[in-house]
């Protein structure tokens, strides 16, 4: 293989590391949009706090002389998972929920706050500055010829690449099959109706908050291990990421919210790969605006249409 | 008194300056089909929806099933067995046929996520019967061969029986129809007729109509109500009323 295609394959195989955590983030985005019709401008720092959660749990872990690895990931998972739903929860509970029938600017405004709020209290209680961790995962396999170009695929993307493959079957189960899945893609459809049905409908909301919140701790705790460092602004990029993911792919829709995420993640990859990194940001908002003006709803996204 | 389903009295709804129901009286009794006729704009949608919930009621009072229910919540009442449909379809289009049935039942499926995850025995059971009920329905309804299909792909006549079926699912005992037969062809309209007595009938529960249809209403109504600009203009029984001047001039029009 030449050189050029050898570099190609590592672009992709990095873009799609990135773009799948994209994706794990945009579905919260998206769930939340499909049922309330809201943007929940708050749920980057909530994977914000899921990276946190984890870089304080494997550090008080291996503090403790914990040395077996999947036993530490698998606490700080549980543990990340469970506060990120808290806050997901409680967010939603005490910001959005009153405000509930009003006006769609207010919640999002409500959401903005939210936001600043959670990234100035992760300053005060964690600090401003970077949060490093030693990298936990090493290793990995290497193909190609060395001489030319050696193509590696590191165990931490293959965590990444697994753990998402995982995560989003179980929640495609989860939504067509369980009972409370049935409940949300009603709620996505006709709120008044499902709460009309005897549906209640403010606890299918919540769930959903949960189940994003759950998403974006898992996207935290993987892409905080791929990094290895922290800081309590990560969330604001990374939210605005997901988020255009999830619009790219057609807001409102899962399958497309994870097929924004990887266009989103190889676009930046062979971006960055083939121009100087700078233009990165440009040329994937500058997808989104041509996403936006050539098919408005997006990738996967059915175009609305009007209620009479 | 205790023999009426649903006893509504002085039943008005203002909207700011504007009355757009005045002074409405109605009665239903059990196993009784019961019509409200009028031109359009009369108020006959105002009156549902002060009736089923989705406005809180000006004046007046609405009795059902010996309690006050006006000023409630839509579910609240809804849950007493008091449901209703709409002018406008509204199935959950993208869910198949059989889920728009069973979300209709996820209150009756009382259990908690637990035992939906570890599937018990209880939960299993449940579902069981969920299903079951959901059969039943869509076989009266004749839509079972279509149980897995998406709502949203059933012709226009199917979408109006399921929304039936799936009302009759949560078991009222006072099932609101707005316009059943709006958009459906002359086959289809006398099937739903047929239904409608079925349902009075076979399965003893009562119905509240609201239809343009006068074949229809005359021929299966055991009481009709007029209403005209908002007011109650004539009721009785369905001779009474199509020999009613009053009516003939409002509603079908001066000779």
């Amino acid at each position: 293989m030449t050189e050029t295609l050898l570099y190609l394959i590592q672009q992709l195989i990095n873009g799609l590391t990135i773009g799948s955590t994209y994706a794990l983030i945009a579905i919260g985005y998206t769930m939340v949009y499909g049922i309330i019709g809201m943007i929940n401008f708050a749920h980057g720092e909530i994977y914000m706090i899921g990276s946190y959660v984890t870089f304080i749990v494997i550090a008080g872990l291996l503090g403790m002389g914990m040395v077996s690895l999947p036993i530490i990931l698998i606490i700080a998972l549980v543990v990340a998972v469970f506060i990120a739903s808290t806050y997901g929860w409680t967010v939603e509970r005490v910001a959005y929920r009153p405000l509930r029938g009003s006006n769609r600017l207010i919640p999002l405004i409500s959401a903005i706050g939210m936001s600043i709020f959670l990234q100035n209290y992760v300053v005060l209680a964690q600090g401003s500055r970077d949060v490093a961790l030693p990298p936990q995962i090493t290793g990995g396999w290497t193909f190609g010829d060395p001489a030319v170009f050696e193509v590696s695929f590191s165990y931490m993307q293959a965590l990444i690449w697994g753990a998402t493959f995982v995560t989003m079957t179980a929640l495609t189960l989860f939504i067509s099959r369980s009972r409370m899945g049935r409940a949300c893609r009603a709620c996505s459809e006709d709120l008044g109706m499902t709460n009309l049905l005897g549906i209640d409908t403010n606890r299918t909301i919540a769930l959903t908050f949960i189940i994003g919140a759950a998403l974006a701790a898992v996207a935290g705790l993987l892409l905080g291990l791929y990094y290895g460092v922290v800081n309590p602004f990560v969330g604001f990029i990374a939210g605005l990421k997901a988020f255009t993911a999830a619009v790219l792919g057609g807001i409102g829709s899962i399958p497309g919210a994870v097929l924004g995420g990887l266009v989103l993640g190889v676009t930046e990859a062979l971006t960055s790969a083939y121009f100087p990194s700078e233009y990165k940001d440009v040329v994937s908002f500058g997808l989104l605006v041509l996403i936006l003006l050539f098919r408005p709803s997006g990738l996967l996204g059915k175009p609305e249409v009007e209620k009479v | 008194m205790s023999q009426l389903l649903l006893d509504v009295n002085g039943l008005t709804m203002r909207f700011g300056g504007l009355v757009a129901v005045d002074h409405v009286d109605l009665a239903v009794k059990h196993r009784q089909v019961v019509s409200i006729i009028g031109p359009n704009g009369a108020g006959k949608t105002t009156v549902f929806n002060c009736l089923s919930g989705f406005y809180i009621p000006s004046d007046g009072s609405v009795v059902f099933s010996g309690e006050q229910v006006a000023g409630m919540k839509d579910y609240q009442i809804s849950r007493k067995g008091l449901v209703r449909t709409f002018q406008h379809v509204r199935l959950f289009s993208k869910m198949t046929v059989i889920e728009n049935m069973l979300v209709a039942q996820h209150r009756h499926l009382k259990t908690d996520l637990i035992s939906g995850l570890l599937k018990t025995s209880s939960y299993r059971r449940l579902e069981q019967e969920a299903m079951d009920r959901a059969a039943y329905w869509l076989k009266e309804m004749d839509l079972l061969q279509y149980a897995n299909r998406e709502a949203g792909n059933l012709a226009y006549g199917q979408q109006r029986r399921l929304e039936i079926a799936r009302c009759m699912v949560t078991q009222p005992q006072l099932l609101l129809l707005d316009e059943p037969a709006a958009g459906l062809n002359p086959n289809e309209t006398k099937e739903l007729d047929e239904l409608i007595v079925r349902l009075r009938d076979e399965h003893e529960i009562s119905v509240l109509l609201i239809e343009h249809d006068m074949k229809l209403v005359m021929g299966i109504s055991d009481h009709i109500y007029v209403i005209a600009q908002g007011a109650p203009l004539a009721n009785g029984t369905p001779d009474e009323v199509k020999n009613n001047p009053d009516v003939i001039k409002a509603y079908l029009g001066e000779e």
